[in-house]
């Protein structure tokens, strides 16, 4: 168990950046997830800590120790690869062992701690087997015991769960949220899913370009996106963008609607409605007009595409109805002020009050 | 190419190059170099002194007609061993590509002659061909022909041709045979329902891509023949009749070792190495692109 | 796998016959060998010779594995082994090392050495005789192991093979190992031989006949008949002009000499084969 705190963490290759300074502090037994799509530099960064690859700039400190000039095995970390990366001429006993035989051990102990992680794992029946009988989740979870069996002050997962299918996914997921609570050992965590950011962080750091968009809870970074990024990024289906301007304080769609009041300058400005924030009204009655192009009934919510009269698209999220629009037909909008969000042309948050 | 993730000692890697370093450099560049830097001497009647001649070693070879018809030889040879080998190994290969059931067992009665010595192929077929004893020769009597390749050049090549031919046939089936097997059987299935008879079937379809195969095989078949039939024609013929088998690389030991002319027999080994060069080059710039297939 | 579509048995029977003709062929001259090596001399020398095994097997054999001519065949076959089994395991260990640190490192001159190894392919001992001769004389090795094997030893095409091999081997698993704390060589007897199991296998195989079917390189290299290996040492058994040999002992003496390399051959026929297909590729 330790803390873990980056510190202005920056990644050149020759002459190109690909991290631009990042900061973090993990406190102790936290699951944090680093998450975003591909070549934002994630990978890179839980790479950087786990001494794979060097630290161009900045420091990383586990517990009360700088590690940037340790080797791996002595940042005490253990680490779960994409592909597990089991030794495949070795059993699962030994997978699990391997670690410790290597720091000199002596046989009873491995016994006992390689034993208690299978017990934790389910994988006893396994341990004689090698890795190309077992399923691919069984082989997650030995490579989960291979890092657990070390005791090791950080945990670092590297998007174990890309290659199981969906199902599977989903019940690892749990297994391992479980699985770090009960051993309370921090944890870095990579993925480009932002599901399994949702459901596995205490916090996430959601990053874009080499540059973290935003740190922060679950709950934040959905309901307080820092930028149109973060706020496109996290939440399925996407938030909804609408060009707009302010203008004399008041905020004008691009497609005509009147909208609100703010206390603004004059700029450009993108509104952002989460799709389960918009609801219908008589055309003409909301905020502006759309018109429907198609509707995906999933069973619990039924998800409605529009598009208004400068093609933008809109998703409009709805509980389990009955009462579905007709396609082509003309709908009004409708959305709370709460639930409106506004960003400056590059992208930020803007924080005003918004008046109807 | 090279691997992402690399070890960072700064000294272990000359130490695991370094075996292979060393012997390379005592056991074939420093004695490639004494081949080039001797082939412009030659050694004076007394054998006490070598004199400089720079290339004349190598344009007396050029004009010489023994050197030009050792190449000629050494042409024929290469072509006839080659030629015959690959026909007959593709032949045996296609054949036992059709069968399903006893194809392992044939593959195995047909592929120990690679673990045959080429000396030791010589050694079989001179018995087999032996003027007074042999069992060939007698049959060949009772026809009216008869056979004593110790006096008949033709004879001699031929029997040098049959016995390095023979050792060879069982590595092009392997090669041809694993190359037939890796042709999709959905392509052969469409010819066949395209109306193509076996035979069109296998020329215009089956050998076209068994060209990788065959091209390397070509290759590979060349240098054998240029080189490891020196124990063929050691055991056989010794370079005769009047060495009317006598191929280059037979050429560079006879004058080298027996001769004891070593600037001439350097000057031979030089323009072997040339010839081993090309081949090699040409080898692997079309196996390049055959990873890119 | 059958280029074959239609199903006709008299289609299936004929290539029957022709594969057992081809193997016919074949296998004729070995045939004829044993037969040879199992009678007289007497029977032999006037054509033609019977083709059902004679009596002899036994005594034509000890024979041959006591006194053969010029050094007991028994030794002959000693040398072969020792001589084989120096150029396989010298050759496999070489170059595996080698190719550990071509791939897993980097290190200043890396891409000389490389090139240095490659032209090497350029450079059959056939095209170099004279002079390394003269290099092995200049040491001291003539008539020694050390002068049978180590000019043989240094292989480019092993080399090639076993660098091929490594890098096909996943990056992650050497990473997994640097965080388990292995080290360069910790990670290459432990990880990366083990993998290496079946190419090596096959590889043996490859070199042991290589080794053992040298014919030139030992020629030269050994004027004691103490140090004659069997493949090189049954030339000096042949008839020379008009002298007369006795040839059942020689074509025991030729049998003995494929014993060991056909049987290698046989044993491994899988791995072999598998292991020449791809290793050219």
């Amino acid at each position: 168990m330790a803390r873990v705190i980056l510190h202005n963490v920056k990644k050149n290759y020759g002459k190109v950046a690909v991290i631009h300074g990042i900061s973090l502090d993990i406190s102790n037994g936290e699951l944090i997830v680093i998450v975003g799509p591909s070549g934002c530099g994630k990978s890179t960064l839980l790479r950087m800590v786990a001494g794979l690859e060097r630290i161009t700039e900045g420091t990383v400190t586990i517990g009360d120790r700088v590690v940037n000039d340790l080797e791996p095995r002595e940042r005490d970390i253990a680490m779960v690869f994409q592909n597990y990366a089991l030794y495949p001429h070795m059993s699962v006993f030994n997978n699990m062992a391997y670690g410790l035989k290597i720091a000199g051990m002596d046989k009873q102990e491995i016994k006992e701690r390689v034993g208690q992680a299978a017990n934790l794992l389910e994988l006893e029946p396994f341990l004689k087997r090698k890795p190309r009988q077992l399923s691919g989740g069984q082989r997650q979870r030995v490579a989960m015991g291979r890092a657990i069996v070390r005791n090791p002050a950080v945990f670092l997962f590297d998007e174990p769960l890309s290659n199981l299918d969906a199902k599977l996914r989903v019940q690892m997921r749990m297994e391992i949220k479980t699985l770090q609570r009960n051993l309370a050992v921090t944890s870095l965590y990579v993925t480009h899913d932002q599901v399994e950011a949702m459901t596995l962080a205490d916090r996430m750091i959601v990053m874009h370009n080499g540059i973290a968009e935003q740190i922060g809870t679950p709950l934040e970074v959905y309901n307080n996106p820092a930028t149109t990024f973060v706020a496109g990024f996290i939440g399925s289906p996407p938030m909804n963008f609408l060009s707009a301007e302010v203008k004399d304080g008041v905020v004008h769609l691009i497609s005509g609607a009147r909208f609100a009041q703010c206390s603004l300058e004059d700029q450009p400005i993108t509104v952002g409605i989460r799709p389960e924030s918009l609801r219908f009204c008589p055309a003409g009655t909301g905020m502006y007009d759309a018109t429907v192009r198609f509707t995906e009934v999933l069973g619990a919510e039924t998800l409605i595409h529009l598009k208004n009269h400068i093609n933008e698209d809109l998703i409009i999220r709805l509980d389990r109805t009955d009462q579905l629009p007709e396609t082509g037909s003309v709908m009004g909008v409708n959305s709370a002020c709460n639930d409106i969000f506004l960003f400056d042309k590059k992208g930020s948050r803007v924080h005003t009050r918004l008046e109807l | 190419m090279e691997k992402r993730v690399t070890f960072n000692n700064r000294w272990l890697p000359y130490l695991l190059i370094a075996p292979q370093i060393v012997i390379t450099v005592v056991f074939f560049f420093w004695p490639a170099g004494q081949a080039i830097y001797q082939s412009a001497f030659i050694p004076d009647p007394f054998g006490l002194k070598n004199q400089f001649v720079g290339i004349e070693n190598f344009t007396f070879l050029l004009s010489d007609q023994y050197y030009r018809s050792s190449f000629f030889t050494t042409g024929l040879f290469s072509l006839l061993v080659t030629g015959i080998s690959m026909s007959f190994a593709l032949w045996l290969a296609v054949m036992a590509d059709r069968i399903i059931k006893g194809a392992d067992a044939y593959r195995t009665l047909l592929i120990w002659p690679y673990a045959v010595a080429p000396a030791i192929a010589g050694v079989l077929w001179l018995f087999l061909f032996n003027p007074s004893i042999g069992i060939l020769p007698w049959y060949l009597a009772r026809m009216g022909y008869h056979w004593n390749h110790a006096l008949n050049g033709g004879e001699a090549m031929t029997l040098v041709v049959i016995a390095s031919a023979w050792k060879q046939i069982s590595y092009n089936f392997l090669f041809f045979l694993a190359g037939l097997q890796s042709i999709p059987p959905s392509i052969i299935e469409a010819a066949a329902l395209d109306g193509a008879s076996f035979s069109k079937r296998f020329w215009t379809i089956v050998f076209p891509l068994l060209s990788p195969t065959t091209f390397f095989l070509l290759v590979v078949n060349i240098v054998y023949a240029f080189f490891e039939t020196f124990g063929v024609i050691h055991t056989i013929t010794a370079g005769g009749p009047q060495q009317s088998t006598t191929i280059l690389v037979y050429k560079v030991f006879a004058d080298g070792f027996v001769g004891q002319d070593l600037g001439s027999s350097a000057a031979q080994s030089v323009i072997l190495l040339l010839v081993v060069s090309i081949l090699t080059v040409i080898q692997f710039r079309f196996i390049e692109r055959r990873v890119h297939y | 796998m059958s280029a074959m579509v239609e199903n006709r048995s008299l289609g299936l029977w004929l290539t029957h016959l022709a594969l057992i003709i081809g193997i016919c062929l074949i296998c004729f001259p070995i045939y004829v060998a044993f037969i040879a090596s199992t009678v007289t001399q007497a029977d032999l020398i006037s054509p033609p010779m019977p083709l059902v095994p004679g009596e002899h097997f036994l005594q034509n054999y000890r024979e041959a594995l006591l006194s053969g001519m010029s050094a007991p065949v028994w030794l002959m076959l000693l040398n072969s082994m020792i001589m084989a089994l120096g150029i396989t395991f010298g050759k496999i260990a070489i170059s595996i090392i080698s190719a550990y640190a071509i791939v897993y490192f980097r290190f200043p001159l890396k891409n000389l050495f490389f090139w240095l190894i490659f032209l090497t392919l350029m450079l059959p001992v056939e095209v170099r005789i004279v002079p390394t001769y003269e290099v092995v004389a200049g040491l001291g090795l003539l008539n020694s192991y050390s002068g049978l094997i180590l000019p043989l030893i240094a292989s480019a095409t092993a080399t090639f093979l076993f660098r091929q091999l490594f890098l096909t081997i996943p990056d992650e698993l050497v990473e997994a190992a640097r965080m388990d704390g292995a080290g360069p060589m910790r990670f290459f007897v432990d990880v990366l031989l083990p993998m290496s199991r079946t190419n090596i296998a096959a590889l043996f195989v490859i070199l042991f006949i290589y080794g053992w079917n040298q014919y030139l390189w030992p020629l030269l290299v050994t004027t004691d008949p103490s140090m004659n290996t069997i493949v090189m040492g049954i030339k000096q058994m042949l008839p020379t002009g008009d002298q007369t040999v006795e040839w059942p002992v020689i074509m025991a003496t030729a049998i003995l000499a494929m014993v060991p390399p056909v049987a290698v051959v046989l044993f491994m026929q899988k791995l072999f084969v598998k292991g020449l297909v791809e290793s050219e590729k």
